[in-house]
């Protein structure tokens, strides 16, 4: 039997995104990575822009994006990702412009660009992705790393004298003019998963209309530079990082404008 | 301004109208003295009611040449300028831009450094332009133009070259050039290029997968040795390439010369009236101006060395494309170098002084 004769029509209650290259990935097993790029593929796919999105990865552990996700890519320096993203679309108005980037790249090389670019209300997604550490350099310390936290460079835990406090660049973000829709989620149930879907799906529809900049949050595990099981991570996120980081919508001006 | 037309005006202002004629889709910039007029006299024409150029005051230089890497990829022809200190800022991004071979236009109008420096002009960010800048084996085309006239026919030869060869081209002025005024006719309008031209002509281009084509990956990233030597050898096949086809000089009074003076941009002009100085004295020496300072015109220094007695580097600097010349010429006639720094523009004399001294 193929698989299309096993899956008959009408049963599929669940597939992958055909966005979603065949490829293995290179994220750690338990990584939250695998599922945003799931959503961002579902939510492309579902709007129907696969011809229409330009996309920016980092320079972080979404580096590789673009072998993952079927869309246009445009690889940034390390923290730039916001400015290309605000000349591709003020230059391609009607393309969906979004960019996909975790904490070290968004939250401190790249403050200036993500404030930047935000406060412009170019109409853009931003995909922030706070794990609270570096992956991709081996586990060191954030800006929105937790106080006391261990990672490789404040090995004894992160002290305010001196290492200075987690910075709330989201609620920072929610400040600004610029911005439309604001959120942050997590993906570390079901329910959650969906609620990012829905976030991703509401910005990408904000920037298409025009309203102004947009802002995901995923609150995310990075077990492996945590150095934890991916469901002691887990556990550990919701009570840890989620005092820090309420969930939930911070600004939704999208709403009020139509 | 109706096309044609001579009129007066300085030559940072030169660029921006060019660029709004040669069909630029976007200039990203960040004021820095003196080339701040060039942002001040779009934003003044505000061509995105006429030609639908897009005009953005970035956050910083840093901001301002990510924008262009960013238009670049997604194929249009976008640009942007600033002085030295600011340009230095822009380097990581000009490297990624040489790295993932992306066309774009940047105007250096320098001034004198290292550091903050001076708001005088000076050509000593030649090593910078011409030698990489940034990390990573890599080459700007660079032009350098030596009145108000080259700024305004440069914007488009720049863009040309960028296109042809998907590599950053660079406009290297200084702030004398930038702020003077002179009498220049302006280019031509040309339209800028439709959506539909963009894509057809840059088909590696970031454009969204119109009809459904494989996406395009703009990246300077290949973690793999074997892949990335690949990579760098083609970039260099293609510099050798604009090495043998690109190169551009301008001669003045060699035919007879017995020195040659060597000079580019404002530094040529001094050079010009101290070779008519000179002659006046009974002095034979006449110019080479390199018009591409990379590809730099080194066949051509080699044909003029064989000919004359020996030359004089004139660059308002402590001595950079002397070097360029020293390798050209491989000792055969003395190569001296004669500069002032610090902003300070030399008087046509103090050349003839120091033609007389070195030889």
């Amino acid at each position: 039997m193929t698989r299309e004769e096993i899956i008959e029509k009408g049963q599929v209650v669940y597939k992958k995104p055909t966005l979603l290259n065949d490829v293995p990935m290179h994220y750690c097993p338990g990584c939250s990575h695998g599922v945003v790029h799931k959503l961002v593929a579902d939510v492309i796919e579902e709007m129907g822009m696969t011809e229409k999105a330009i996309a920016i990865s980092p320079v972080g552990c979404a580096v590789f994006a673009y072998k993952y996700i079927d869309v246009d890519w445009q690889e940034a320096a390390h923290g730039r990702a916001p400015a290309l993203a605000s000349a591709v679309k003020r230059l391609w108005p009607d393309r969906l412009v979004f960019t996909y980037q975790g904490d070290g790249d968004l939250a401190c090389i790249g403050t200036a660009e993500t404030i930047h670019a935000l406060n412009r209300a170019e109409n853009i997604t931003i995909i922030f992705i706070n794990n609270a550490i570096y992956g991709m350099t081996g586990g060191q310390m954030a800006p929105t790393t937790l106080l006391g936290m261990k990672t490789a460079t404040c090995p004894y835990g992160r002290e305010v004298s001196l290492h200075g406090y987690p910075l709330h660049i989201t609620e920072l973000a929610a400040q600004l003019d610029g911005t439309c829709y604001v959120t942050r989620q997590a993906v570390h149930t079901v329910a959650a998963i969906n609620r990012t879907k829905k976030a991703i799906r509401k910005a990408f529809e904000y920037s298409m209309q025009g309203k102004g900049s947009n802002l995901v949050e995923v609150v995310s595990t990075c077990n492996s530079g945590w150095k934890m099981s991916p469901e002691k991570a887990n556990k550990w996120m919701e009570e840890n990082m989620f005092a820090y980081y309420h969930l939930g919508d911070l600004k939704d001006n999208g709403i009020d404008s139509k | 301004m109706a096309d044609q037309e001579v009129t007066l005006m300085k030559g940072n202002e030169a660029i921006a109208h060019a660029a709004i004629r040669c069909g630029c889709d976007g200039y990203f910039g960040y004021p820095i003295t003196p080339q701040s007029e060039v942002l001040e006299t779009l934003a003044a024409q505000k061509p995105w009611e006429t030609t639908g150029m897009v005009v953005l005051q970035a956050e910083s230089e840093v901001a301002s040449i990510n924008m262009v890497y960013g238009g670049a990829a997604s194929g249009k022809k976008v640009m942007t300028s600033s002085s030295s200190p600011g340009i230095s800022l822009m380097q990581e991004g000009i490297s990624y831009m040489a790295g993932a071979e992306l066309p774009a236009l940047i105007v250096n109008v320098m001034r004198g450094g290292p550091g903050l420096g001076t708001i005088q002009p000076s050509q000593s960010d030649y090593f910078q332009a011409c030698k990489g800048g940034g990390h990573g084996d890599y080459h700007l085309i660079v032009l350098a133009p030596s009145s108000v006239q080259e700024m305004a026919d440069f914007v488009d030869l720049a863009f040309e070259l960028a296109f042809r060869y998907r590599n950053p081209a660079m406009i290297l002025a200084d702030g004398a050039i930038g702020q003077m005024m002179e009498k220049v006719m302006l280019p031509p309008f040309k339209p800028r290029r439709t959506e539909e031209q963009i894509i057809k002509e840059c088909p590696w281009a970031t454009t969204g997968r119109v009809g459904g084509r494989n996406p395009n990956i703009i990246t300077s990233l290949e973690l793999r040795s074997e892949e990335m030597e690949i990579i760098n050898n083609n970039i260099q096949k293609k510099y050798r390439k604009c090495e043998e086809k690109e190169v551009r000089f301008e001669e003045y009074l060699l035919d007879d010369a017995e020195y040659a003076i060597m000079a580019f941009g404002s530094a040529a002009r001094v050079a010009k009236k101290s070779i008519d100085n000179a002659r006046a004295e009974g002095i034979k020496v006449g110019l080479l101006r390199p018009i591409t300072l990379w590809p730099f015109p080194t066949k051509e220094v080699q044909r003029i060395a064989s000919k004359v007695k020996g030359i004089l580097s004139v660059e308002f600097n402590a001595g950079q494309m002397v070097e360029d010349i020293r390798l050209a010429v491989g000792g055969g006639i003395p190569v001296q170098h004669f500069g002032r720094l610090g902003g300070i523009i030399p008087d046509p004399d103090e050349v003839v002084e120091a033609l007389k001294r070195m030889f």
